[in-house]
């Protein structure tokens, strides 16, 4: 290294930016270079002491409070004036408006009136998901929840069998309904075996399938009388879930796997029981 | 530490519910825009109170920077107050970890904003070259150093920078931020940041210099 690149790179050095090859390339230099090693001295201390000496501007009192109120005032206008905040000018306290006053009055009278009736259309929109939702989203908790712990502790399977001849029979014996259960190896989907497990409120059949190195729990309880016949698919904390009925069973299959290859799953699923 | 509970997070946010075939009776609208309200309220103080626990801790920094490009006080206030509010605006795009560097970036955004509207003239590092290299080579850097501790010195050297020279001596001696998370918040490349933090320096010094040079 010569003399003029190790005062390009004097800077990275003393800021210990620079790779460790160069580093050393550089110390080697200031050892053998006394005017560049005095370079280096001076341009160190003159470092520090930009370091010391500048004075740092602490926030003062009231700064915080200022900020903290007006974001809670952002927050409280936040549904009117989304439309018109960004027009707003910056510093307008201190600046000279060349808005008419009228113009801007109107202005945010529309965006008033668009707001409202903006969210009177979402409010109506959501009626009808607001309402499911709340026992729907109850349920999601409670059925990631319990595929989460079938994978955690040691007890996915109750009964470990890849024959639905053993699974069946099994899961009838313990439950009041005869849960179907179809053999999807071929498919690429193996059966690992079934289990007992409680969920809204009753015992259901817990099927659990493979899908490479990913678990599916396919949970299984009769249909209330009341249930509409519906599909669903969800994402919630990574989780996949999709739920269908089949001959008034409610079905919820969770994995992590992804949306298209459940789907497939609960296709399949469906196609491969066999009315008996 | 985790800024959020995502149990509570998920329970609070609609689900994405695709559904085939949905057939609910209305209910009244009243209690369903009571809901939304309550809903929202409850959002938006959770929305706040995880926003300043990650910026409220960089308000120092926020108003450092801020108070060294602006050079004004009541300026710095503004432009503090101002990019907090455009950082929450934005906070739920954040996803990063580097708060700080992302909330600096912001405060720097702002003020740029504001020293251009300004016409504030030192944008670029046109900076008449002449009149400060006017040989004050007689003043060895040790003269300076024996200045160290005169804070005024320095600020009034820093004054006469150009706001990009500034800017990254703030970030790299004040915040001892990294060459990479200077070159974010100064939006150059990284490869940029040395040279351009030699020259700062280089600069300041020669300031420096012509200050100690005119008190003689």
């Amino acid at each position: 290294m010569n003399c003029e690149e190790a005062i390009k790179l004097m800077d990275g050095y003393l800021d210990g930016e620079l790779d460790p090859i160069t580093n050393q390339a550089i110390e080697q230099h200031l050892r053998d270079c006394g005017r560049c090693d005095q370079a280096y001295k001076t341009h160190g201390s003159l470092i520090r002491a930009i370091g010391n000496a500048t004075p740092y501007y602490k926030a003062p009192a009231g700064l915080r409070e200022r900020i903290q109120s007006s974001l809670r005032e952002e927050m409280a206008e936040r549904p009117t004036h989304s439309v018109a905040r960004d027009v707003q000018p910056l510093f307008s306290g201190r600046q000279p408006q060349p808005r008419t006053i009228p113009w801007e009055t109107s202005w945010n009278w529309l965006a008033l009136a668009a707001a409202v009736i903006f969210a009177a259309i979402i409010a109506w929109n959501l009626v009808p998901r607001l309402q499911r939702p709340g026992a729907d989203q109850f349920l999601a908790t409670q059925l990631i929840a319990s595929h989460v712990r079938s994978l955690m502790a040691n007890h996915l399977a109750d009964v470990a069998s890849s024959d639905q001849h053993t699974v069946k029979p099994w899961l009838d014996a313990k439950l009041d309904f005869a849960p179907a259960v179809v053999d999807l190896s071929q498919k690429g989907f193996p059966l690992i075996g079934g289990r007992l497990d409680y969920l809204d409120n009753r015992p259901v059949a817990a099927l659990i399938y493979q899908r490479r190195k990913h678990f599916i729990n396919l949970f299984v309880w009769p249909a209330g009388s009341d249930a509409a016949r519906s599909t669903k698919t969800m994402t919630r904390q990574g989780y996949q879930l999709s739920h269908w009925i089949h001959s008034d069973l409610n079905y919820w299959a969770v994995s992590d796997i992804n949306e298209k290859e459940l789907q497939e799953f609960k296709q399949l699923f469906e196609e491969q029981i066999v009315p008996h | 530490m985790p800024r959020h509970d995502p149990n509570k997070i998920a329970m609070a946010l609609p689900l994405k519910t695709a559904d085939a075939s949905q057939t609910e009776d209305l209910s009244d609208p009243k209690i369903v825009k009571f809901v939304v309200v309550k809903k929202r309220e409850e959002q938006a103080k959770e929305e706040i109170m995880s926003f300043e626990q990650a910026m409220l801790p960089h308000l120092d920094a926020a108003h450092n920077l801020a108070r060294w490009l602006l050079r004004n006080e009541q300026d710095a206030q503004d432009v503090v107050q101002e990019a907090y509010l455009r950082a929450f605006r934005s906070f739920s795009g954040f996803h990063g970890t580097n708060g700080r560097a992302w909330l600096l970036t912001i405060v720097r955004n702002t003020s740029y904003t504001l020293l251009k509207k300004n016409h504030a003239v030192d944008l670029t590092t046109n900076f008449d070259e002449e009149i400060h290299a006017t040989g004050h080579d007689s003043v060895s850097p040790a003269t300076i150093l024996e200045h160290r501790e005169d804070a005024q010195l320095i600020k009034e050297a820093m004054d006469e920078l150009p706001a990009e020279f500034r800017e990254i001596l703030i970030l790299r001696h004040q915040e001892g931020l990294s060459y990479k998370e200077i070159a974010g918040i100064a939006q150059i490349p990284s490869g940029t940041v040395m040279s351009r933090l030699a020259r700062a320096r280089a600069r300041l010094k020669e300031c420096l210099e012509a200050r100690i040079g005119k008190e003689k």
